[in-house]
């Protein structure tokens, strides 16, 4: 199993900590050719305009979408808005996935937060029972979901925060700042 | 469901989210919209950036709030905005405007000679400047949740950068290396809070984000502090007064992502016009250095 972080700008090397931990071989990819022989790929937590323009300067766009036809992708935070279709903003997205984000829909970093989470098929897929201690950070919000997406979890009000598409996974907050592992555990489930 | 904010992992993780990018100074909505569009991940809102403000001379304060509104309403990555050292009513009027950090700087001129801000006491997190690692672990120990090693601002002149980076850099592997019982010696010689020379140590590494900053003005400058071991990297005068910004920051923006990568170095590092005019800190007078404002 080697899975893949896309290393252009953001907190990558946080997710391959996590995945080190869960005994992957993980890999920083920059360059499309980074891509060859990874089992998945996870886009993380940063900004997702920087992100955007630095795969369109680097001819990643293409061979990212080529790569989630067949392929887990996770997108953390930023890397759930560039694996949208629609962030309702002019920036460069993968449109892999059909949902639709707000970006920034929390408000500024005073009005960032952190909560528990019941995620059902989280706690099904690792057999674990106890909530999950989500950390959001100038967060995006799911809107909505279409096609062949679902949502995987959502706030006390309703508000979407994680949806699956097959393979695709997005998260509006970030795994990859806590010590609970189950969300990679996941995500390794999806790639294998 | 109870949700938490202001929290010490919401702020040290912010910072953690700008790792591997660049945050660029800018004064006005325009020079923020082409920073966001040449990739940087945040921005520092001010009213004159180092360079004029060591022109200008006398006191340099927190910037109008009115700028800086406009500056948050241009872009949509984080804005930040500096305050002076030790005037916590000017980071009560940020915090209240709603930046998402504050640069408790001593680039604008001290409030305070002997206390920084307690910094515990906002929600907003707080990045602060050092020279070494007990100023560092000094201003996490405020409450800082992110460092920025000073360089010397405002002078295109990279020397104090590195001597800053290769400082704390030296430190932390020095470190690592030593036993425990020696620890002890090594926060009293430093200044620095015994909990935090233990976690530097366990983590081997700062225990907060640390970007370089003070003097970057060109790509090759921006990957030397990279290589050197910093998270990413500051761009004050170095953009907005060399001879096309916009070029010139979307270069530094692609440096710090293949800082290893001399082929895409070379590519970047071509016809970028003129740097900014820069100032040789070796001949500058003592008084006139910004970074050794700081307790």
């Amino acid at each position: 199993m080697k899975i893949g972080v896309l290393a252009l700008q953001g907190d990558f090397s946080e997710h391959i900590s996590m995945l080190k931990k869960l005994g992957v071989d993980a890999v920083e990819v920059r360059l499309p050719k980074h891509l060859d022989g990874l089992d998945g790929l996870i886009i993380p937590g940063g900004e997702s305009t920087t992100i955007g323009k630095l795969a369109v300067a680097y001819g990643l766009m293409d061979p990212l979408r080529l790569f989630g036809k067949s392929h887990a992708i996770w997108g953390t935070c930023a890397g759930a808005i560039f694996l949208s279709k629609d962030a309702k903003s002019e920036q460069p997205l993968l449109g892999l996935m059909d949902i639709k984000v707000q970006r920034n829909a929390f408000g500024r970093q005073v009005d960032s937060f952190e909560t528990d989470l019941e995620i059902d098929e989280l706690m099904k897929s690792t057999g674990t029972e106890h909530a999950y201690h989500a950390v959001f950070i100038r967060a995006p919000l799911i809107e909505s979901v279409h096609g062949n997406a679902q949502v995987l979890s959502a706030l006390e009000d309703g508000r979407i925060v994680a949806a699956q598409e097959g393979h695709l996974l997005a998260t509006s907050f970030h795994p990859e700042l806590t010590s609970d592992t189950r969300f990679h555990e996941y995500f390794i489930s999806l790639a294998s | 469901m109870e949700s938490k904010t202001g929290t010490w992992t919401e702020k040290k993780g912010l910072a953690q989210m700008l790792k591997g990018g660049v945050i660029m100074d800018v004064v006005n909505a325009e020079q923020a919209r082409i920073a966001e569009e040449a990739g940087a991940c945040a921005v520092m809102a001010l009213e004159r950036v180092p360079a004029d403000i060591r022109a200008d001379g006398g006191v340099a304060r927190m910037s109008d709030p009115d700028m800086i509104l406009k500056i948050m309403d241009a872009v949509s990555i984080p804005v930040m905005a500096k305050c002076r050292i030790g005037h916590f009513v000017e980071a009560q009027i940020l915090e209240s405007l709603g930046v998402d950090y504050i640069d408790e700087s001593e680039v604008l001129t001290p409030a305070d000679e002997e206390h920084h801000i307690l910094k515990h006491n906002f929600k907003v997190p707080f990045v602060c400047g050092c020279r070494n690692i007990g100023e560092a672990l000094r201003r996490i120990g405020e409450g800082a949740a992110m460092i920025r090693t000073k360089g010397e601002a405002g002078t295109g002149d990279v020397v104090e950068a590195v001597r800053h980076a290769r400082a704390v850099m030296g430190a932390i592997r020095q470190l690592k290396t030593m036993g425990d019982e020696e620890l002890m010696a090594f926060a009293k010689n430093n200044g620095a809070p015994y909990e935090l020379i233990k976690e530097t140590k366990e983590l081997g590494r700062m225990p907060v984000v640390n970007f370089a900053a003070g003097g970057v003005a060109t790509p090759a400058d921006a990957a030397l502090m990279m290589q050197l071991g910093v998270d990413g990297v500051f761009v004050g005068s170095g953009i907005f007064k060399s001879g096309d910004p916009a070029k010139r920051a979307a270069a530094i923006v692609k440096s710090v992502t293949f800082y290893q990568d001399a082929s895409v170095l070379v590519e970047v590092s071509k016809n970028l016009g003129e740097a900014m005019v820069g100032r040789n800190t070796a001949q500058m007078p003592e008084g006139e250095k910004m970074a050794g404002r700081g307790w």
